[in-house]
């Protein structure tokens, strides 16, 4: 039961221990990617079926009792992003495949991805702030390694903005680690959780817009975005995909979590604050993909936007948007991802992903038209995909409780994505192609796979909504009801 | 004993903010460097100051006596400088690795260097025409040629 | 750097600092030391030679690639961590073994596994960067 908890974590990160030896031996190490992250997902499903069956699981490492060790919990919401982490790992790791060159294996590639990978899942596990910030700086110089793994020169620039901004990021989160330490003497979540309520009200809400500026650059939220799309163009796909997916991710599940557990105490301040950023968000990602050209730049500003509908679900505060928030979570995860790998086959076999120099791909790749209309339509929330339904569950809950404005914000963004899948659907796909415009080779097996898989996800979270969305809302529920967390990490259950 | 701590703090923190806030990204890093120690010191303070009682558990006991210092700070900061330091030497790294490639490390140059079609020998030459930066030293080793062949295909500006 | 007075004292100094490194390694667990610290004097110790006689010699010296020893030692560490599960507890339980001769006591533990690979995580993470800085 304890090992379950931290098996998604473990995995990965003794596979990479293993695959730094490995080092010579690049074929070997494309395989044991596979097979771990295979094995990840195994592991994290197993952890959510336990999760479902038996309520919220926690254990502490070494068996020091809850506060004083390092405490790991998996509660619904940790253990559904661990399990699309792990789905998202495996897709980029047979991506990778073929997309991965020699020189950057040659580089260390692959051990550097799987720490990347127990970097995410660690972060979503841990039950320990002060672990939180060691999870975010392994998953950080993880990512800032791969970024600018090959040293191409836009790399490079891009790789620049990225670490000196996450930098600054890490320096504020343990500033204000530091600072809730000296207030509160614990660091422990669920300890906190309470400590933080006998606290002064003020300096809690001022340790909240801390943690709120430490998450919000992880995240990408308005005003701390312009790093995500100045730097998620430049690396290779397979590295870009599983950016675009999980990486900002890692930084709205810290704010879902911060702002359910440990900052409630003033919700009209604290999530009124969260509303605001969450339309400007909204809307701003939305503006600056309409006026990019590039596919992977046009898609890089929308990950800004729909960070924002997530930012809303958990402004709102409500059951119904909390479980809006994350099934939007997970829905644009696989659908982000997969645009990112689609990008990249347009560029394989295209030769660009330029919007003025590809042209044709629906009349000459209809398949590939087919990969990309499935996530593209989810993101702009057609029905019957799964970004309708997330869409529809933040909707609901703005009407719910009134927010008309944030309501109108989110449709308005919602037509806007429309025109740029749109705009890239016309451009690179129906219009006729640019003269002397060469199709070169097909692209190969690893590199469609996943592609299809992840674009049945999504058309599976689309169709069969309900088991999904029980699943959001029992995460919901959770969030809604911090003493559940609290109990299992504090009270009998927290000891192993 | 913690306000003249809490004001040392707060004067680092400052001056690594105001470097931060420099164009050149080498000062730039020195700002994260000072900001890091400024904030490894308040975690220190956070943990209240004790004098002259380091919290070592004696031979044959199980705790240490009371009225040591809290070693849980400690610890922290411990794994914040470890954390701070691989961060740090990856950033000089980077750094160095773009001035080679790029032939600058101003933030507001950065931008016109990537579109100059001209390339910039591994040597960190500047194009002809751009201000020439300072050699670095170079210790008469050989550059490592990197995977040349992967560039023209990542750079995101690749004609196909 | 070609200086007779730093060639002769570093072929001095890098043996005591290799056998301190060992030392803090050795003692660190109740006492000041430990991995972390024992790594860095170690690394110290082949950056000095470096300098000294050169990185080809360094590296010879050292005869694995630093990248290794960054494997070798995560899976130490993994492992003192994973020996938890035979004896049935949660990952990273120290578990200890005490053995009693006639001069001293023999004191294994899985804290000292971890210890020697985080020594080893050390020394291959900060020559690594060392190395690829001197690449350039």
């Amino acid at each position: 039961m304890s090992w379950l908890v931290i098996a998604p974590i473990l995995l990965p990160l003794a596979a990479s221990a293993v695959a730094f030896v490995l080092h010579r031996r690049p074929a070997l190490q494309r395989g044991w990617a596979l097979a771990t992250t295979a094995a990840t997902l195994a592991a994290s499903l197993a952890l959510l079926a336990e999760v479902s069956r038996g309520g919220i699981v926690a254990t502490t490492l070494g068996g020091w009792p809850a506060p004083f060790g390092i405490t790991f919990v998996a509660d619904h919401l940790s253990a559904i992003l661990v399990v699309v982490g792990a789905v998202m790992a495996l897709a980029t790791a047979a991506y990778a495949l073929a997309d991965v060159d020699a020189g950057r294996e040659g580089l260390g590639y692959h051990p550097l991805f799987l720490v990347l990978v127990a970097g995410v899942h660690g972060a979503f596990l841990t039950g320990d702030l002060f672990n939180l910030y060691v999870w975010f700086e392994v998953l950080l110089i993880a990512s800032f390694a791969l970024l600018t793994l090959g040293s191409g020169r836009a790399q490079l620039e891009g790789g620049v903005k990225y670490v000196a901004v996450n930098l600054v990021s890490s320096l504020f989160f343990l500033a204000a680690i530091g600072l809730t330490y000296g207030l509160t003497g614990t660091l422990n979540m669920a300890d906190l959780a309470g400590a933080l309520r006998d606290a002064p009200p003020n300096l809690v809400t001022l340790l909240a817009m801390l943690f709120l500026v430490a998450f919000g650059i992880k995240a990408a939220i308005f005003p701390l975005f312009f790093w995500l799309p100045a730097s998620y163009h430049t690396p290779p796909t397979a590295v870009a995909a599983y950016f675009a997916g999980m990486l900002t991710k890692v930084g709205v599940y810290a704010l879902l979590r911060a702002f359910t557990l440990l900052f409630t105490g003033d919700v009209a301040w604290t999530h009124g604050v969260l509303a605001v950023l969450a339309g400007f968000t909204m809307v701003v990602g939305v503006l600056g993909a309409a006026a990019q050209n590039e596919m992977r730049r046009i898609l890089a500003f929308h990950i800004v936007s729909q960070i924002g509908y997530m930012i809303l679900g958990l402004a709102l505060y409500t059951p119904l948007a909390l479980a809006g928030a994350l099934f939007y979570l997970v829905h644009n995860v696989v659908a982000k991802a997969n645009l990112f790998f689609v990008a990249g086959l347009v560029r394989r076999v295209a030769g660009s992903s330029d919007l003025d120099a590809v042209g044709g791909l629906y009349r000459h790749r209809p398949w590939l038209a087919i990969g990309f209309l499935v996530p593209a339509f989810a993101l702009a929330g057609f029905p019957p995909l799964s970004g309708f339904w997330a869409k529809l569950l933040v909707v609901l809950a703005g009407l719910e409780a009134g927010a008309w404005l944030l309501v109108v914000l989110a449709l308005g963004t919602g037509l806007l994505t429309l025109y740029s899948m749109t705009k890239i659907w016309q451009r690179a796909f129906w219009a006729p192609a640019p003269e002397g415009l060469e199709l070169r080779r097909d692209a190969p097996a690893a590199m469609v796979v996943p592609v299809a898989a992840l674009a049945g996800v999504t058309i599976l979270m689309g169709v069969a909504v309900e088991p999904f969305l029980a699943l959001a809302q029992a995460a919901a529920a959770e969030m809604m009801d911090p003493a559940r967390y609290v109990a299992a990490v504090l009270g009998e259950g927290g000891t192993p | 004993m913690e306000a003249p701590v809490a004001l040392t703090v707060g004067i680092v923190f400052g001056a690594g903010v105001y470097l931060v806030l420099q164009r050149n990204l080498l000062r730039f890093v020195f700002g994260l460097i000072l900001i890091s120690g400024a904030v490894n010191v308040s975690i220190f303070v956070a943990g209240r100051l004790t004098r002259g009682a380091s919290p070592f558990v004696p031979e044959g006991a199980v705790a240490p006596p009371a009225g040591s210092a809290n070693a849980l700070p400690q610890a922290l900061i411990l794994t914040a400088i470890v954390i701070g330091f691989g961060l740090t030497v990856f950033a000089i790294v980077l750094l160095l690795r773009t001035y080679e490639r790029l032939g600058t490390v101003r933030t507001d140059e950065l931008p016109e260097r990537l579109d100059d079609p001209r390339p910039v020998d591994r040597n960190g030459d500047a194009p002809a025409g751009a201000p020439r930066p300072r050699p670095m030293p170079q210790g008469g080793t050989v550059p490592r040629t990197g995977p040349s062949g992967t560039d023209a295909r990542d750079d995101g500006e690749g004609a196909p | 750097m070609n200086s007779v007075i730093l060639r002769t004292a570093t072929r001095l100094l890098i043996g005591l600092l290799l056998l301190f490194s060992v030392f803090l390694l050795l003692r660190g667990h109740d006492l000041p030391g430990g991995g972390f610290i024992g790594g860095l004097v170690a690394a110290s110790a082949i950056a000095l030679y470096a300098i000294a006689e050169g990185f080809e010699r360094a590296f010879a010296l050292l005869r694995v690639r630093p990248r290794t020893l960054i494997g070798v030692g995560l899976s130490a560490a993994v492992t003192a961590g994973l020996l938890a599960a035979v004896a049935g507890d949660v990952f990273l339980t120290g578990l200890w073994w005490v053995r009693e001769f006639e001069a001293f006591t023999l004191k294994l533990s899985t804290p000292l596994l971890f210890d020697v690979g985080v020594y080893l995580v050390v020394v291959g993470v900060v020559l690594t960067m060392l190395f690829s800085l001197e690449e350039h």
